[in-house]
């Protein structure tokens, strides 16, 4: 299994740096993932991956683009709800790369 | 992954391009760990006597399937099937020819299952299948989206989508399996489709879309779930429920059932169209997967099934689901029978969606205002698995048409692509067959190449700006690449998602 390591702690990861372990995520952890794919972190950043955790907590799933952006809108600000505003966040697409950020398994299938 | 993925240029004039030999020899997607294979029965790794199994798993599957057999002996290399594919378009790379990616498995069975690839294996162009082999068949079998364009162009008809599912069930069971295709099919098993989207997450996520419609029309347009009793189960990917555009087809479905009157649920535990089974050549996986079908409609007593906008499913659906579990007629248990006798045969058994709302247009029972895509000029995608896999309606080639003419009532702008790009000659999308992952990116962005040239070209020449689609694996491989080529990922979508538009909800 690949690793990463953080603050000097080893973190399992599988072939593509998806977190192994959900329960070992904290905040230094998702900043490192994100600076491996190029993100800087914002608070903008950070309101879609506690979302994404709150909600994964909820359902063991990553919500779908549109819930995520219909949730996102409601909480933090009309302007934040569409999905042109989370490419933004996460160009390799929210649906993946927020939720490697936020330590989620990859969502697969046809998307 | 590379370090940085770029489209290749366009090229002046579609001819084949100039070959560089092992350019995608190093491009292997990942392997399935442990976990994966054990829980859909395969062996956890590579066996240790993999060599003697690989041969004898050859060997049955040779008694077993006739089509497989010729396609070993048949060839000539006349050459016509070389220029053909996609992923050789793409990449250069001669092993991506379909003649030398069947020659791959072609030159292994000389050797073991021919008298002159026994006795004089090297005047024969016989191989062992030694380790190099068996790594070159995974890397080079996981470059074919077995879309079968390559055998509408043999004379002799080899379909080496065939051969690679031959390859792919024998590297399954000797354990050496695809990370991306295994892991999926676990989770249909599991969670009941390919997301793994849990039956909670599923009902928020369409009680979601029903406030989403009644903002946007005023209108009550339901999206049922389980619903016992309801005339329509509608299959369809699970991507429809999750992915962007594929949520504005399902959107569109639902407003063709609710506009017709039709009475129609999604199932929970079939909450799923696509079956990777078919893309590794796993009968066994084929039909546990289908079987899931028929036991949503029995438990739900539904009188009509009709599958939702994807490729490969409806392939499965089209031409397997009847022996397969009784959706249709050909299987004879008597589960199967239960479900015939419980079946409307006044529709189509199954009906794919598409076929559901040309029919309702044609009638009149649904009515579109074509003015709403005004904004989209339109251009249409034939999606491999619907196109040299399948069929709709009555008459031969409906399943070109009747796609192009829901578009036409729908749409005022029309536009098709280059002849010998469409149709039965269409490309493969690029991401088709179980090459649908971020791993084989770089691949999918080179065999996008000729499809994103058709498409070029229809924008210079006539600004289309939309391709629609009916395929889950379409829309997301092509929302992922065309940036790569310079267009907007959200030129493309579902044919419901105009028909979505279109749509005449309030005046019923």
């Amino acid at each position: 299994m690949p690793q990463i390591e953080v603050n000097g702690k080893n973190y399992e990861t599988d072939e593509e740096g998806y977190l192994i372990n959900l329960a070992e995520w904290n905040m230094d952890v998702a900043k490192y993932i994100a600076t491996t794919e190029n993100l800087t972190m914002t608070d903008n950043h950070w309101e879609v991956i506690n979302f994404l955790r709150e909600y994964y907590d909820e359902y063991q799933i990553a919500p779908a683009v549109r819930v995520l952006t219909k949730a996102i809108g409601k909480k933090f600000g009309a302007e934040k709800g569409n999905s042109q505003y989370l490419y933004e966040l996460f160009p390799y697409g929210p649906g993946k790369q927020a939720c490697k950020v936020a330590g989620l398994p990859k969502p697969t299938g046809c998307i | 992954m590379a370090a940085e993925i770029k489209a290749p240029a366009y090229r002046q004039f579609s001819i084949a391009p100039a070959i560089q030999p092992g350019s995608m020899a190093d491009t292997k997607t990942f392997v399935a760990n442990e976990k994966i294979q054990e829980a859909i029965g395969f062996p956890p790794a590579l066996v240790d006597d993999w060599h003697d199994r690989a041969i004898a798993k050859m060997g049955e599957l040779l008694s077993k399937y006739r089509s497989f057999k010729v396609y070993m002996d048949a060839c000539v290399h006349c050459g016509a099937c070389s220029d053909k594919c996609h992923y050789f378009i793409g990449t250069a790379d001669p092993k991506n020819m379909p003649v030398a990616r069947q020659d791959l498995m072609r030159s292994v069975y000389r050797r073991y299952f021919t008298i002159p690839g026994k006795l004089f294996p090297k005047l024969v162009g016989a191989r062992d299948l030694t380790r190099e082999v068996l790594d070159e068949w995974y890397n080079y079998f996981h470059q074919c989206s077995e879309c079968r364009r390559c055998s509408v162009f043999c004379p002799y008809g080899i379909d080496t989508a065939e051969i690679t599912m031959a390859a792919r069930e024998i590297l399954n069971s000797i354990g050496y399996g695809q990370k991306y295709s295994n892991e999926i099919i676990g989770k249909v098993h599991k969670i009941g489709n390919n997301l793994g989207l849990p039956g909670p997450a599923l009902t928020d996520t369409l009680e979601g879309l029903e406030e989403d419609v009644k903002e946007a029309t005023g209108i009550d347009v339901r999206f049922p779930i389980d619903v016992k009793g309801a005339e329509v189960l509608l299959i369809t990917p699970s991507a429809d429920f999750f992915a962007e555009p594929h949520i504005d087809s399902l959107i569109g479905y639902a407003k063709v059932f609710h506009a017709a009157g039709i009475s129609w649920t999604l199932s929970s535990k079939a909450s799923e169209a696509g079956n990777f089974g078919m893309f590794i050549g796993n009968y066994q996986q084929l039909r546990e997967i289908a079987m899931r079908v028929r036991e949503a409609a029995l438990d739900l007593g539904v009188k009509r099934v009709v599958v939702g906008e994807c490729g490969h499913a409806w392939r499965v659906a089209y031409s397997f689901w009847n022996t397969l579990t009784g959706v249709g007629s050909g299987a004879a248990d008597p589960y199967a029978m239960q479900l015939q006798k419980q079946l409307d045969h006044r529709y189509k058994q199954p009906m794919h969606i598409c076929e559901v709302t040309w029919d309702l247009i044609e009638r009149k029972v649904i009515r579109l205002d074509k003015e709403a895509n005004d904004k989209h000029i339109i251009t249409y995608h034939d999606s491999c698995n619907v196109a040299r896999g399948s069929g709709m309606g009555d008459v031969f080639g409906g399943q070109f048409d009747i796609p192009r003419n829901i578009i036409r009532a729908a749409a005022n702008n029309y536009v098709e692509m280059a002849e010998g790009t469409t149709r039965e000659q269409t490309f493969c999308c690029g991401g088709g067959g179980g090459l649908l992952t971020d791993d084989l990116l770089d691949l999918r962005v080179k065999g996008a190449l000729p499809r994103m040239e058709a498409l070029h070209n229809v924008t210079e020449t006539h600004g289309v700006n939309f391709m629609a689609t009916i395929c889950a694996i379409c829309k997301a491989q092509f929302t992922k690449v065309l940036p790569y080529y310079g267009f907007d990922r959200r030129t493309v979508g579902g044919v419901h998602q105009l028909v979505s538009n279109a749509i005449r909800l309030g005046d019923k």
